[in-house]
């Protein structure tokens, strides 16, 4: 394909990786924060290719998978209300609450719809006035504008019958948390190039000097992954710890600011549990209280619902790379993809889920032979 | 810095009055060609109907007559919307019950054909529906000869479903079977991958594509045809690629056989496909297909079998995407142009549109 094709070239992917592990002196311990490179790097078998120089720590980068089971638990409550349309992207739909999925909700009756935009969320509710259409607005600053506009698009229209059940998340607060973390392993970042393509990468500056830890901003690509890769490790091999856009055809260091202004207007900076982790500080948007009309935790008075997490999922040491999946004793067992425990183990690029399919080419089907 | 949630209570009874996932009731991803499909038949249909025909899972079963061995196949189809660039409900359901029916190895020859109505349906599409039904059936040298319509409410039934049951006839010595592939052996695919479930989902949710993508149903029979001839017994099993896309099909077949299947090289993806997939967040590899298959052939067959295969328009584009493996058993296994390795894994319902 036309613009994608070129970033996919085999032979220069060889030529990368020769670079990579000709270059490292040592094994070092990389993470990428996003779950879309998780996905290229799982897909193409990147981590496998440069084990021997290179260990890649998932990040909790899946706006998946990091949806706090308290959320996903108050979606399924809208969900079963006769009154709401509850519209979301396509893969929340199977994520485990604590009873139950969307799916299954959808199954029993609940209106439970799939949408590629969030302003057809808001179309939906002018086209259903005597419905009250909810949104899940989850994801990290990729996804923030256009869920901001949906809300501002809304307000605009008039349209009060469309409300946003909000768990949006922010990296840098993330980034903080896992290098503040007493055992902390990771070396090096490739930071998320969508979310900088959004946010630029201003902000990841004073990470870089506090904690001299070199910070890639790669593209999603093979060859991006692999060349934000190499310019970690190079950074690492010579000593600094700098901030470097691999991304350059998306990235600009001051990012896109209208869709900033945008975001916060309509957001603002909240605490957010992440599942899995736990509350990160400041790690989480929430609506604006000049949009609060549009929040349907207020809406619908759903603050009473809350949820707690399984205890046996260590989901917390994985994503800080302190725990291999497979070394997790519910994992493969009580924790498969079918039915997951926690976070990592919830989408197809999660951590846990990757070494579950990886661990059964590698031992066999032994690890497989439940599902 | 890493805290956990300091309070949590049970999640009130209100909030989710719904059993544990999967428990209890028909979902939309029982449907999907996965796991949940595969779970489904094993642990309500097949303890219920199981015998010595039904036990193998093929497309088809081989049953005796008089003597004799004729191949019977069914299939249901419901499709939204009913009619799609390429094609509508009525070509899928003779080419898929023909497909099915080809893909035990045999020759299909009669069809039955039950209709379920929704009232209000329109003439006008029903008349479209049957004219591709006859013009299709004609086509692929099969008779409908008995059928049934039923109509029912408006809101029961979406526009119409139609259930084909075919008949086919048997030559003795050819016998492809799912569980029958061996190490060594080579994966063949008869054409472009994607076309069918890409249509469908661009009619559906009324997305635009640069390049219009075309349903891909067709007769595979003529194909199976041409196989049997040019390598016969050294065929070791057939299946069209349908619901679960290529990735099922495969997954099935190295279940069955109890061997590994490794993908290799470049998959016929077409680029239109491809784009559309890359936007929605969907893999081509579990995209369903109405026309086409993937054939096991033993490796002093592949010249032969894929002559035969690109000696017709449907299989002018096929292809060897891997080979059968002693290793990981019951796996599929794909190695990415880099030489790292992923696991193509059956899902576990339908494929649903990722967010990043």
């Amino acid at each position: 394909m036309k613009y994608l094709s070129e970033y996919r070239d085999p032979e220069m992917a060889r030529g990368l990786v020769k670079r990579i592990l000709d270059t490292s002196t040592r094994r070092w311990t990389l993470m990428e924060v996003c779950g879309g490179q998780t996905h290229t790097i799982v897909k193409q078998g990147i981590n496998e290719v440069l084990s021997d120089a290179i260990e890649m720590i998932h990040g909790p980068g899946c706006p998946v998978c990091v949806t706090p089971l308290e959320q996903i638990d108050r979606a399924l409550h809208l969900a079963t209300r006769d009154d709401v349309i509850f519209t979301s992207f396509g893969d929340m739909l199977r994520v485990p609450g604590s009873e139950c999925d969307l799916l299954s909700v959808k199954a029993r009756g609940g209106n439970v719809r799939v949408v590629y935009s969030p302003l057809d969320a808001v179309e939906l509710a002018r086209g259903n006035p005597d419905k009250e259409v909810v949104f899940f607005a989850v994801g990290f600053e990729t996804t923030a504008p256009a869920n901001a506009m949906a809300v501002w698009r809304a307000h605009e229209l008039g349209v009060d019958n469309f409300s946003v059940l909000v768990s949006h998340v922010t990296v840098p607060p993330a980034m903080v948390a896992i290098l503040e973390d007493p055992e902390n392993r990771v070396q090096g970042f490739l930071a998320a190039g969508h979310v900088c393509t959004v946010m630029g990468w201003d902000e990841y500056e004073p990470l870089a000097d506090r904690y001299h830890v070199p910070i890639v901003v790669t593209g999603f690509e093979p060859l991006d992954i692999l060349e934000g890769i190499w310019m970690a490790v190079r950074q690492l091999e010579e000593g600094r710890h700098e901030v470097e856009n691999q991304y350059v055809r998306s990235v600009r260091r001051e990012g896109n600011r209208p869709a900033q202004d945008l975001v916060s207007k309509v957001f603002r900076v909240v605490d957010r549990g992440w599942r899995g982790i736990g509350t990160i500080p400041g790690s989480g948007l929430g609506l604006s209280p000049e949009f609060a009309a549009y929040d349907a935790e207020i809406k619908f008075g759903l603050e009473h619902i809350h949820a707690e997490e399984p205890a046996e999922c260590r989901a917390g040491d994985v994503l800080k790379g302190r725990l291999k999946p497979y070394e997790c004793p519910a994992f493969g067992g009580r924790c498969t993809p079918e039915s997951p425990l926690g976070a990592p183990m919830v989408s197809t690029e999660g951590a846990c889920a990757a070494y579950y399919n990886f661990g059964r080419v590698q031992a066999g089907a032994a690890a497989g032979a439940n599902s | 810095m890493i805290t956990t949630t300091a309070k949590a209570t049970k999640l009130a009874e209100a909030a989710c009055p719904t059993p544990r996932i999967d428990q209890g009731r028909i979902q939309l991803g029982h449907g999907s060609g996965g796991k949940m499909s595969a779970r489904l038949l094993r642990d309500r249909f097949l303890p219920r109907f199981g015998n010595q025909y039904l036990v193998g899972l093929g497309d088809g079963a081989r049953v005796p007559v008089q003597g004799a061995e004729v191949v019977v196949s069914t299939d249901t189809f419901v499709v939204s919307p009913l009619e799609f660039p390429g094609g509508n409900i009525g070509h899928l359901a003779v080419h898929g019950t023909v497909n099915d029916v080809a893909m035990m190895g045999a020759v299909p020859r009669y069809l039955s054909a039950g209709f379920v109505l929704e009232e209000g349906l329109e003439f006008e599409v029903l008349d479209r529906i049957l004219d591709a039904m006859t013009e299709t059936a004609a086509a692929c040298g099969v008779e409908i000869v008995t059928g049934d319509t039923k109509v029912v409410d408006r809101g029961k039934a979406d526009g119409i479903f139609v259930n084909t049951t075919g008949i086919g006839f048997l030559d003795s010595a050819f016998r492809p079977s799912p569980d029958m592939a061996r190490p060594g052996d080579v994966v063949l695919v008869s054409g472009p991958l994607g076309r069918h479930g890409m249509a469908i989902m661009a009619a559906r949710e009324g997305l635009a594509f640069e390049a219009d993508i075309v349903s891909d149903t067709a007769s595979l029979a003529p194909l199976v045809e041409s196989l049997r001839a040019a390598a016969g017994a050294e065929v070791r099993c057939l299946r069209d690629a349908t619901r679960g896309g290529l990735a099922s099909a495969l997954n099935e077949i190295a279940t069955a056989s109890g061997v590994g299947v490794e993908l290799s090289g470049d998959l016929p993806v077409p680029t239109a496909v491809e784009a559309a997939c890359e936007m929605l967040g969907l893999d081509p590899l579990y995209v369903a297909n109405e026309g086409v298959m993937v054939a096991f052939v033993a490796p002093e067959a592949e010249t032969r079998a894929l002559e035969a295969l690109r000696a017709h328009p449907v299989g002018a584009s096929a292809v060897r995407v891997g080979r059968v493996v002693a290793e990981h058993q019951g796996m599929v296994v794909l190695r990415t142009g880099l030489g790292g390795t992923r696991v193509v894994d059956m899902l576990p319902g339908d494929q649903l549109p990722r967010i990043c």
